[in-house]
């Protein structure tokens, strides 16, 4: 049987037997913070510390223990019958939930990502798939995928989209890949994956261009991961110099999150090194920047105590220390101000030859 | 107009012209001119001044004669913008030459002078009202009073000179009135009448609120008629009138009083027109003044006065005696407000007196709560000084401020940054002293003092710290059945899910076993 039908059956027949014996049953669920992860650069990802919290049926816990119970049952239903829903579909399924419904997708998300985090387990493998976009690409990569009718093989040319650009699907599992490329470069905004598109960078230079559009999808994370496993190929990244795009962004992609700690040994791309825009940069490059908001200020303060990754990094507590200096954050389109094709022509081909010096 | 300072006898003329047209200015001119200060600068507010100062003065009347008070008060349409408003009383009646005196001359009064809890101040409302009424109806002023049982009823009808403050008496009839004694006055003039807020039925209502002893009756220009009932059929007890106390006396009172006395020597004019100075400490003050105790007082030169006012800054007296007061009571406050209103819970209390420069005072506050009072709104606010409703100028008022500096939201109350607390409540606060410090004239805000401040907060901390206990513990049965709720919702809940999972549960036996689990582990 399936993996995961034995343990949402395990786990409803623990509840039953405790209801019928009279006491309290409890549901076991890992503490998802980043307060619980262990993080060493040699294993490369957030792993769990094991901190875990026992949700025990109370009066005051019993809705969110019913939601819990009824979201194990819809899973079992769909891994049975080998199909899929959506987030937001789940959500709408919790409407014949009668008292137990969720008034917004938001509380479906959360109960949803509590039995993710107490299987151990990857959504989609209870059948629940996001509906948000994996990411963009473009360059030197052909995908083989599979035709959704016939089953037949399908070699998709990333080279062949013109001015557009492929999508990774929200599964990536299946895919292949055959490549020439030195290297991925993974972008932060899709304004600058256009610029660099629309003037052929990847054949320049050689690679492999991927648009996160902001922080990374759990798809688009894996099919880096994948492709850069598979090709042996070095992944670097490329977003804003603020708090966000060097924690929210690129950490996030480099070594996983807090809240998903469990699934990070899949999801991180532990080759990734940061490209930047570094706020060394901001100097070097005379780069026009606006002041850091009171939540960047904020953010940087949080990161610097409490990150364990930027606490096993010293480049990247320098970093941000020189930003905190500074007080200045910067955009990847301020590199505009020298001319609109400075980036390609001057910028990433600088950097490109000094990889020794990017951010780990 | 300022008149320029010159020597030139052509304008100094002008100068002569103008003060002799002064001189001939008459107090009542005076108020024609003026009439915004007493509460006459609108068509609303003039029937509720009227009806204010009357039941003010029918209601002193009557506790000063020991009767219980019975009043109404009518507003009866002639045309479109004109009312005859009257307003009747059962009390001691008055004789005919004071009569001309008490509704017609503007400044006369028995309680101006004294010192004790009187509702009126100043005794200038009920004849401005008069005068207001003749200004805009040109009617004359009908009064009815009766003394005593075996007196006839007398009907008179009064004219105001404006220019020589002299009333006069036009008519004077005996008449049937069912009355054994009491008093009606009925006033025509030009107003408006309204409903709603700072109206003359919620005047009515307020004033049932302070004086549960009162049998009030209103009939409304429709014909309508509300009664209030009493909650109490004893009088209030009467305030004793009582010399002034020498802490925070002004020199300018001192010098008066000193001029006025009919005291030989300084010692016995200390000991007898103050209260808490004895002989002992009368001898010291002098001494520290530097001041023989057997000097004449109307010999007291200026200088010597301030020092005399300094020794008595600097010496420690005795509080002043708080007989003077009549305050309603927390168990009287508390049944009158159960009257007026529909509320869960009920608080009122009565602080100990205080001093502020010195006069006694001393802060009643009550506190209503739920039932049916309107949920979204601000607080109502009622404020009484002396048993009297203030209705206007809540913003400037003592009472509303220390209200809205008050924390309520440890009380259990919304409130946002220092406004009035919002939700389902009635606070009420009553001040009453010898003489309640109003911002103005139109004697509708009290003063700041920080000793009436301090007072005034703490009473109505001490009202919301009940309330806060009312609603913790309200709070807590809440939760007891949303808990309760929850468990009928939700563990039918966790039985359909089992059985969805693993099929063959029995659903009954889970929501049985559940219930019963989670109930024991309640209690």
């Amino acid at each position: 049987m399936n993996e995961v039908l034995t343990k949402i059956k395990d786990t409803a027949t623990r509840v039953k037997e405790t209801i019928n014996k009279k006491k309290k049953p409890e549901l076991t669920i890992p503490i998802r913070s980043l307060t619980n992860v262990n993080y060493d650069p040699k294993i490369g990802y957030f792993e769990l510390k094991g901190a875990k919290k026992k949700r025990e049926l109370t009066v005051n816990t019993i809705k969110s223990f019913a939601q819990s119970l009824k979201m194990m049952g819809l899973s079992k239903q769909i891994v049975e019958t080998k199909d899929m829903a959506t987030k937001r579909e789940a959500y709408y399924v919790s409407k014949n939930w009668g008292d137990a419904r969720f008034k917004e997708q938001r509380e479906s998300d959360s109960v949803m990502d509590d039995v993710e985090a107490m299987f151990m387990v990857n959504r989609e493998q209870l059948g629940f798939v996001p509906e948000e976009k994996g990411g963009d690409i473009a360059g030197q990569l052909t995908v083989i995928d599979k035709d959704q009718n016939t089953g037949e093989e399908l070699k998709i040319d990333c080279t062949k989209f013109g001015s557009g650009a492929y999508s990774i699907p929200s599964s990536v599992e299946h895919l292949g890949f055959e490549t020439d490329a030195k290297f991925i470069l993974a972008i932060e905004t899709a304004g600058m994956f256009q610029r660099l598109v629309k003037h052929n960078y990847w054949k320049t230079a050689n690679c492999i261009l991927i648009s996160m559009g902001g922080v990374p999808t759990r798809a688009c994370r894996r099919f880096i991961r994948r492709l850069a496993d598979d090709k042996k190929l070095p992944v670097y990244v490329f977003t804003d110099g603020d708090p966000y795009g060097y924690m929210s962004i690129y950490r996030t992609l480099k070594v996983g999150s807090g809240n998903a700690a469990h699934i990070n040994k899949f999801f991180c791309v532990p080759q990734a090194s940061f490209l930047g825009v570094t706020p060394e940069d901001i100097q070097k490059y005379k780069l026009p920047t606006h002041p850091l908001k009171d939540v960047d200020k904020k953010k940087i303060k949080d990161i610097i105590k409490n990150d364990p990754f930027v606490k096993q990094h010293r480049e990247w507590r320098l970093a941000l220390e020189k930003m905190q200096k500074g007080g200045q954050r910067v955009e990847q389109q301020a590199l505009a101000a020298h001319g609109l094709n400075f980036v390609m022509e001057t910028y990433l081909p600088e950097k490109i030859k000094e990889v020794s010096k990017f951010l780990p | 107009m300022q008149v320029k300072l010159s020597d030139s006898p052509k304008e100094m003329n002008h100068a002569i012209e103008q003060a002799k047209k002064q001189q001939s200015i008459s107090i009542s001119e005076f108020f024609t001119k003026n009439r915004h200060l007493l509460g006459f600068d609108n068509p609303l507010k003039a029937i509720s001044t009227t009806i204010k100062e009357g039941v003010d003065n029918s209601l002193d009347a009557c506790e000063e004669s020991n009767i219980l008070p019975e009043i109404i008060v009518e507003i009866k349409p002639t045309t479109k913008d004109r009312f005859i408003v009257s307003i009747e009383d059962n009390g001691p009646g008055i004789i005919k030459e004071q009569v001309p005196k008490i509704f017609g001359k503007l400044l006369y009064g028995s309680k101006f002078h004294k010192l004790s809890q009187t509702r009126g101040q100043q005794g200038i409302g009920i004849s401005a009202a008069a005068l207001y009424g003749q200004l805009t109806t040109g009617k004359p002023i009908k009064v009815i009073s009766r003394i005593g049982e075996h007196k006839p009823a007398r009907s008179y009808e009064l004219h105001l000179d404006t220019k020589t403050n002299e009333p006069e008496i036009t008519k004077d009839i005996e008449t049937e009135w069912t009355r054994n004694h009491g008093t009606r006055v009925a006033i025509e003039m030009e107003g408006k009448y309204h409903r709603g807020k700072r109206s003359v039925a919620e005047y009515i209502k307020y004033t049932a609120v302070a004086n549960p002893h009162a049998k009030l009756t209103l009939i409304e220009p429709d014909g309508s008629k509300i009664e209030y009932q009493r909650a109490t059929n004893q009088l209030p007890v009467k305030a004793k009138e009582i010399k002034p106390h020498p802490d925070g006396i002004e020199l300018g009172i001192l010098i008066d009083m000193l001029k006025g006395t009919s005291s030989r020597t300084l010692q016995s004019f200390l000991t007898t027109e103050f209260s808490r100075i004895g002989s002992k400490t009368a001898k010291q003050i002098c001494g520290e003044a530097n001041l023989y105790p057997n000097a004449r007082p109307s010999r007291i030169a200026k200088n010597e006065a301030d020092n005399l006012l300094q020794a008595l800054r600097n010496t420690k007296f005795i509080a002043p005696q708080t007989d003077c007061l009549s305050p309603i009571g927390e168990d009287l406050l508390e049944r009158s407000l159960k009257k007026e209103f529909d509320a869960d819970f009920f608080k009122a209390v009565t602080r100990t007196a205080s001093v502020y420069r010195g006069n006694p005072f001393k802060v009643e506050a009550a506190i209503a709560y739920g039932g049916s009072l309107e949920k979204d709104s601000p607080a109502e606010i009622i404020r009484f000084a002396n048993r009297v409703p203030l209705q206007y100028q809540k913003s400037a008022c003592g009472i509303t401020q220390s209200i809205s500096k008050t924390n309520w939201k440890q009380y259990g109350l919304q409130q946002s940054g220092s406004n009035l607390p919002n939700g389902p409540v009635v606070i009420v606060v009553h001040m009453s002293s010898v003489w309640v410090p109003f911002t103005s004239e139109s004697k509708e805000a009290i003063a700041h003092y920080p000793e009436i401040i301090k007072e005034l907060k703490l009473a109505v901390q001490e009202c919301g710290r009940d309330l806060g206990k009312y609603l913790r513990k309200q709070g807590k049965e809440k939760d007891e059945a949303k808990k309760l709720s929850y468990l009928e919702k939700y563990v039918p809940v966790i039985g359909e899910a089992l059985n969805e999972i693993l099929g063959n549960v029995n659903e009954e036996e889970i929501t049985r076993n559940l219930k019963d689990t989670l109930e024991r582990s309640r209690k």
